[in-house]
């Protein structure tokens, strides 16, 4: 039944390809249809699914002589996950509401890529992830280029080269690990039983989790992502920081720590602290998270003030992959949910309801527009959003961000120690876009009250109020009910840490 | 010899020559007066019947192949050959049928006809098991290419471009000859088999330099053919100055051709000692363990074709990055192509994996490519310049023709769900297959690499198409002919990336199961 | 009351209420003042449905994230109900103070409501994540409360008011997850017994280390910030003064008791021992917030700002009482003390909250009448235009200064009582601050009421009915509070002697 996610938008995408110009509402409501569709496919599936352990939803032989199959399956993580997109998908299409220009077009590029993404995370044949994960790869490059601002050419031509390169990377790692597994299947299970000898294995886990790696913005490989979401459209980057990162992170635990966990061990020597391939990427994760963080505390623009919190999040999610044990890789599961609808939120709140009204996204121009008194709905909903991103308690970050701390503590404890030094700084570039945004103390004058009666914003629209109430109240949910979440990651994480793709 | 058999043998070269003078009669004949539309029509319709009727000969011929009286293979009819003769057939059908909607001759009977005999040219190419056979084959193949080059004579472009081709075709045809001259010095026979024997004995005679100047000299010449680098050199002029059908031809089945007979020289290098002793083929031990361990000259063959194989897919992703003009940037992606290519040959498997990979990568490139300069064909007739910015706001001007374009592009880069993305992957595998030791990986490695690169310059004319802000907005019509080959393309580029199953397994079935 | 989950409820109804204000409009403080209403019901019911034996009543627990060892985890025992109590009398009276908000009301009293809810939450709650999701929660609408609404030099304020609290629940949430690393538990009631047995202790210098005194200090860090604790205090004077006066009764007479609370519920169960060993500092910090706080009230010109000082004075004396009697028990004389001063410390949190509410209060309503403000030296001889207000405003003056027979005298009282046996060195040095209380209610009460009328005070309007009808219980409550005692000190002394006997220093 899940496979119809996927089905559905691919199938969407294409209606909406053929759908004559001009119709911009029959594409919008078309696309909403096809996006709610989605999610509630994922909600019934992940209802259905908890407590079943791994369920395999379609096996077909695909390339029998190579053993290639259309496998889909889902287990805990894959159902999150797959909840997450269908979140993520509505709430985009909400915020696309007001998209006039070639409005179909946009829709099946959007359609197209959220079945990429579904695809990706449903899939448990290595061969056909890869397929979905590239799939997703060239939409993306048209929404970025065809609907977004500032420097979008570049922006666009940066991310799909970026993304490319390390599925590239990925694709090297694929290919060796079929030959040496002696070319018999391309199974996600089956690669996981194959044996792969450990020489092999400590060069290939680098390889394949980098490239995974460069999609989920690791440090230093993560350039493309401020940029890219800069120059997207809102729903783009509400997608690409939402979901897309999350594909990243994804393959990193579902590929590389499944497939060749013997690339983790101990290299037999050390050097400045550093002793493993794991010891090399909970480094550049933890300076993920603090650079992310403090470039975030220095920029002019809202957007990228965002843009770099995402880096700085998506580290905590690498960190929490990397500590190898239970408590750290379920919160980085939970940490993908959490800030997958949290920077939805964050950039819905200042690209659509705030730069479409006002045009700037410069937080010096911001400051002197009281936004507090004239788009109070933006204001409200960015301090409840800011609240859940630096990961106050009620809203879902905290739990998984505790998670990830307990996990790396018991790691390495310093790992624990530089990440909270991260959601420090988280607190304070929130806070302060916050107060310069939104509420900053300066005064008004007479004149620019005046200008400001005279000059009112377009009213809040119900699809904005229906998406940012989505995903408040996901966040709220998960922050206060985590069990929710928790009951289907944790025995798939459990059944991951101890088989290998089992 | 038995000349019913040879006739039966070679009966699709003979249906076709024969289409090509039915055709010329008919036009000359019956057609001096009609107007330039029906010419052609008339005659690639007959061209396309006579592919057709040449089809259904490849049936007719025999399983075995025809020998010669002393019991040499002289063409064979399994396996690769009748994979490569089908593919030729099918995209000369294409080719042809791209033809009608174009102005650039009124010569039209005589092209047919010539892109007929180039066609036979190849089908004797992909067949062909002795070296006189293999020459005469290439020169009728080259001959008809260089004259399909000349044929728009009011573009100066075009004759230059078949001059540079005719000169380097000449040279590389004589270094060939001399090549083949020196293997049949080194064997005493022309059969490719007798020959590649006694290159083993040779080399156990430790009397080698002869036989690798004959391989250098032999790589030279087909090098030439598949547009290797450094033989690469007529690519772009001759892509770029010839009329839009030709290029369409020399990129697609004039490069099948070639790769059949490389593969045949591959297997049957591999194969020599099949009829002659269980015992020997057990010692040369090729493909075990992680290195392949190829013995005496096969070792020599395999580096040339990896150095081959390395420049081009480097000079020709990198040079296309710089490229204004689609077609010469087509032109240099088909030499990063035919380095992806000799990748799977340098690295030959002895199972007919190798081959099937190999076969199966030419195929799909060439109905992508094929359909490729047909979408430039079109764009050039109604912009009049094949540069990048011709391709502005074409998916206003005609979305069907981006969307054909936006298909073909991408499966040029290796994007799934495409064929082409599939023939990448198929042929990695099947290098990888053959061996895992680090050189191979690098090369791969190398390869992807090279790969994402071009992406960087398919989407340069993507974003054109799609992106970017027209200039000129007035509807592009194409003819339906074109068009629908064009869909009928695209269709299959996606049909057969979502399901490779299907060609796969068709190529696999002309392969026995070792 | 079997089945019912009162704390729940009680918790859940300020949040409806908050929302059903935001969309209400100029008839937000009418919705606010019914839900407070329902709160203070409920409060009292839970106040009558305790165990008489001092133990957690009224539990509620669920399972929420096991794994993570948080559990929905409910209880009051008398600490806690007086402490609902409270709160739920003291938003009531903010509630009704507010009946001038123009600007935006429905959010005010949203804002007021769901700050309510945080306290409710956050003295019932008996599990880390619970307790520590309320505490946080209480911030921010504190935050915009005083960003919105306050005085000219709001923004610094506020925003010096959060980044403090902000620090120090970082501390105490980094000391606490360093607890649940070492014992897989985050309920209070689990690591308080572990604790007591010295396990806690063990447990963390077995995963962590000998890290359980930073682990203690982390944690006071957290509360000390809060109460505030000199010299963590540089935050209150300034949030206090330019929040409106409604908010700053909110301020004082309730979350204030939350780090009080805090100390009492979490800092001495878990870390008696660490405490102990801390003692003489800490009984420094003590002396000096009382005294310190004393001082300055006394140099300030401005009406919020003496009480503000006084406030942390006054809870000066609650952290003398905890610190002192953080020291092993050797005797029953020494028990009777520790009894003695707890019971005080829980008495002085209700009283000085009721009464420091009433006071800003007051503030509030002279601020009105004047347009603003609120400098002692623009006042003189209220008295006689206002006699109504003179007297009701000298009860609360006088029980602030600790006037016997008043509310303010009985903590007080208790609190040296006790902590004169167990650390007479403090206790008499703390004599000063009130002293110097004494002198500050004093002036006030001279510079305000006594003396000469200026001419423009001379039509200065006295309370009016309505005032006077929302005042009258309090002020008599005050009086019957400071009369007898007993009504509160019967139901909270047995819990006190509970907590006393678990607690191990």
């Amino acid at each position: 039944m899940l496979a119809w996610t996927i089905y559905l938008s691919f199938a969407g995408a294409l209606a909406e390809a053929l759908l004559p110009k001009g119709k911009a509402a029959l594409a919008r409501w078309l696309a909403l249809t096809v996006a709610v569709a989605g999610l509630a496919l994922a909600v019934a599936g992940f209802a259905a699914g908890m407590g079943h352990g791994r369920v395999t939803i379609v096996d077909a032989a695909w390339v029998p002589s190579m053993g290639i199959h259309f496998l889909l399956a889902a287990d805990g993580i894959s159902l999150v996950l797959v909840l997450l997109t269908g979140l993520a998908a509505v709430a985009g299409v909400l915020f696309s509401w007001n998209v006039e220009m070639r409005t179909n077009e946009f829709f099946a590029f959007y359609l197209a890529l959220i079945g990429g993404v579904y695809g990706v995370f449903l899939s448990f044949d290595l061969f056909l992830l890869f397929v979905f994960y590239e799939i997703a790869i060239v939409p993306k490059y048209f929404l970025i280029a065809i609907w977004g601002s500032t420097r979008r050419e570049y922006g666009a031509m940066k991310l799909a080269l970026y993304s490319f390169v390390g599925s590239a990377m990925v694709l090297i790692g694929l290919l060796a690990a079929y030959a040496t597994s002696g070319s018999h299947s391309t199974g996600l299970i089956a690669l996981g039983h194959a044996g792969l000898p450990v020489s092999f294995q400590m060069w290939v886990f680098p390889l394949v989790f980098t490239g995974f790696a460069i999609l989920a913005g690791m440090w230093p490989f993560h350039t493309w992502a401020p940029t890219g979401h800069v120059a997207a459209p809102t729903a783009a980057s509400m997608l690409l920081a939402g979901v897309v990162m999350k594909l990243g992170a994804y393959g990193c635990l579902r590929v590389a720590i499944s497939l060749f966990p013997r690339g983790l061990d101990p290299w037999g020597f050390s050097f400045a602290g550093i002793g493993s391939w794991r010891d090399v990427f909970a480094v550049l994760a933890v300076v993920g998270i603090v650079y992310g963080a403090l470039v975030a505390l220095a920029q002019t623009d809202f957007k990228f003030v965002i843009g770099y919190s995402s880096v700085s999040h998506m580290g905590f999610v690498l960190l929490g992959l990397v500590t190898l044990n239970q408590i750290g890789v379920t919160g980085a599961v939970l940490q993908m949910f959490s800030h997958g609808v949290i920077a939805g939120l964050l950039f819905a709140i200042v690209g659509r309801i705030v730069y479409d009204r006002t045009h700037t996204r410069q937080l010096a121009e911001l400051e002197a527009m009281h936004l507090s008194k004239r788009l109070p709905f933006a204001a409200w909903a960015f301090v409840i959003a800011g609240m859940a991103s630096m990961g106050l308690p009620g809203f879902s970050g905290f739990v998984a961000e505790l998670q990830v701390l307990v996990g790396a503590w018991m790691a390495r404890p310093w790992w624990a120690m530089a990440a909270g030094v991260g959601i420090v700084v988280g607190v304070a570039y929130t806070w302060r876009a916050l107060q310069k945004a939104f509420f900053s103390d300066a005064l008004p004058s007479a004149h620019v009250l005046e200008y400001e009666h005279g000059h009112g914003f377009a009213p809040i629209t119900w699809p904005e109020v229906a998406g940012v109430s989505l995903l408040v109240t996901a966040s709220l949910v998960v922050g206060l009910y985590p069990k929710i979440l928790l009951d289907a990651i944790e025995p798939a994480v459990k059944a991951l840490l101890a088989g290998g793709g089992q | 010899m038995n000349y019913f058999d040879l006739f039966r043998m070679t009966l699709p070269e003979t249906v076709l020559e024969l289409a090509a003078l039915i055709v010329l009669v008919v036009d000359l004949g019956f057609l001096r007066k009609a107007a330039l539309q029906v010419r052609v029509a008339t005659a690639a319709l007959l061209g396309v019947c006579g592919c057709g009727v040449a089809l259904f000969a490849l049936l007719v011929q025999m399983p075995g192949g025809l020998s010669a009286p002393g019991g040499d293979l002289l063409l064979t009819a399994d396996g690769s050959s009748a994979v490569a003769q089908t593919g030729i057939l099918a995209l000369t059908v294409l080719t042809l049928l791209l033809l009608i909607d174009t102005t650039f001759t009124r010569h039209v009977g005589e092209y047919v006809a010539v892109v007929l005999m180039s066609a036979t040219g190849g089908l004797l190419i992909a067949a062909a098991q002795d070296l006189l056979v293999i020459f005469v084959g290439l020169e009728l193949l080259s001959l008809g290419l260089y004259i399909l080059t000349a044929f728009a004579k009011s573009s100066g472009k075009s004759a230059e471009a078949a001059l540079k081709y005719y000169l380097f075709g000449g040279m590389s045809a004589a270094f060939l000859l001399f090549g083949f001259s020196y293997l049949y010095g080194i064997s005493g026979s022309t059969n490719l088999h007798r020959i590649l024997l006694a290159a083993y004995g040779w080399n156990a005679y430790h009397t080698a330099t002869l036989l690798y100047v004959a391989l250098v000299m032999i790589a030279a010449g087909l090098g030439f053919k598949v547009a290797a680098v450094p033989f690469h050199l007529w690519a772009p002029d001759t892509y770029e100055g010839a009329p839009i059908p030709s290029a369409a031809f020399i990129a697609s089945v004039s490069k099948l051709a070639s790769f059949a007979l490389l593969i045949a020289i591959g297997t049957a290098a591999l194969h020599a000692f099949d009829d002659h002793s269980n015992v020997a083929r057990v010692s040369i031990g090729i493909l075990s363990g992680s290195e392949p361990v190829y013995f005496g000259f096969a070792r020599s063959w395999s580096l040339i074709l990896t150095v081959l194989a390395a420049a081009s897919m480097v000079l020709g992703n990198l040079a296309a990055l710089a490229q204004t003009s689609v077609r010469r940037l087509l032109a240099y992606s088909a030499i990063a192509h035919g380095g992806y290519i000799l990748l799977g040959l340098a690295y030959f498997s002895y199972s007919s994996r190798s081959a099937e990979a190999v076969l199966y990568y030419t195929l799909s490139y060439g109905l992508t490519t094929i359909g490729a300069f047909g979408v430039v064909g079109v764009v050039e007739r109604a912009t009049g310049s094949d540069r990048l910015d011709a391709f502005l706001g074409l998916h206003k001007r005609s979305p069907l023709l981006a969307a054909v374009l936006l298909v073909l592009f991408l499966s040029l880069a290796g994007i799934p769900p495409l064929v082409g993305f599939w023939a990448k992957f198929n042929l990695f595998a099947a290098v990888l297959g053959v061996s895992t030791g680090a050189v191979p990986l690098a090369l791969v490695a190398l390869a992807v690499a090279m790969s994402a690169v071009s992406l960087y310059y398919y989407l340069q004319v993507l974003k054109r198409a799609y992106v970017m802000p027209a200039v000129n907005e007035a509807p592009i019509t194409v003819h339906p002919v074109t068009l629908g080959v064009l869909l009928v393309i695209a269709a299959m580029v996606l049909v057969l990336g979502c399901l490779p199953a299907l060609l796969q397994g068709w190529i696999a079935g002309f392969y026995p199961v070792v | 009351m079997n089945g019912i989950p009162i704390l729940t409820l009680l918790t859940l109804l300020p949040v409806v209420g908050a929302a059903i204000a935001l969309f209400s409009g100029r008839h937000a403080r009418a919705a606010a003042l019914v839900t407070t209403l329902a709160g203070l019901a409920l409060a009292l019911t839970v106040w009558t449905q305790l165990p008489g034996d001092g133990s957690m009543g009224l539990v509620e627990r669920a399972a929420w994230a096991p794994s993570l060892g948080i559990e929905y985890h409910l209880g009051a025992d008398g600490l806690g109900a007086l402490m609902l109590l409270l709160s739920a009398i003291v938003t009531l009276m903010s509630v009704d103070a507010a009946h001038r908000v123009h600007h935006q009301p429905g959010l005010f009293f949203a804002l007021v409501l769901l700050l309510q809810a945080g306290l409710f939450g956050s003295f019932t709650a008996l599990n880390f994540f619970h307790w520590f999701l309320f505490w946080e929660l209480s911030l921010i609408p504190a935050f915009f409360l005083i960003k919105i609404w306050g005085g000219p030099r709001r923004g610094p304020a506020a925003t010096q008011f959060f980044v403090y609290t902000m620090a120090g629940s970082v501390a105490l949430l980094l000391a606490f997850l360093a607890v649940f690393l070492s014992t897989g538990s985050m309920d209070f009631g689990q690591l308080a017994a572990l604790a007591a047995t010295g396990g806690l202790e063990q447990a963390v210098t077995a995963h962590l280390g000998p890290v359980t005194m930073w682990l203690a200090v982390g944690v006071l860090a957290g509360f000390a910030v809060k109460v505030p604790m000199v010299p963590f205090h540089t935050w209150l004077p300034a949030a206090y003064a330019e929040a409106p006066s409604p908010v700053t009764m909110l301020l004082t007479g309730a979350m204030s008791k939350m780090g009080v609370y805090g100390l009492l519920r979490i800092a001495l169960p878990l870390f008696g021992h660490q405490i102990a060993q801390m003692r003489t500092p800490l009984l420094v910090l003590a002396v000096l917030t009382v005294v310190m706080g004393a001082w300055a009230a006394a140099a300030q010109k401005d009406l919020k700002r003496i009480f503000a000082y006084s406030s942390v004075n006054h809870l000066g004396y609650c952290l003398l009482g905890i610190f002192a009697l953080a020291r092993p028990a050797v005797d029953a004389a020494a028990q009777a003390s520790q009894a003695a001063a707890l019971n005080g410390v829980i008495l002085q949190m209700f009283n000085h909250g009721l009464t420091a509410a009433t006071l800003f209060w007051f503030v509030a309503m002279m601020q009105e009448r004047t347009g603003g403000e609120r400098g002692i030296d623009h006042f003189g001889g209220l008295r006689k235009p206002a006699p109504v207000l003179a007297g009701l405003m000298g009860i609360a003056l006088f029980s602030s200064l600790g006037l016997p027979g008043l509310n303010g005298f009985v903590g007080e009282f208790l609190i040296f009582r006790g902590v004169f046996p167990l650390a007479w060195v403090a206790a008499t040095v703390s004599i000063l601050g009130l002293l110097v209380t004494a002198a500050v209610i004093l002036t006030v009460i001279q510079k305000v009421f006594s003396g000469p009328v200026p001419e423009h005070w001379a039509k200065f309007p006295d309370m009016h009915g309505r005032e006077r009808l929302a005042l009258a219980p309090v002020i008599g409550l005050m009086l019957l509070l400071g009369l007898v005692p007993q009504l509160i000190v019967d139901t909270v002394n047995p819990t006190v002697v509970n907590l006393l006997a678990h607690w191990r220093f």
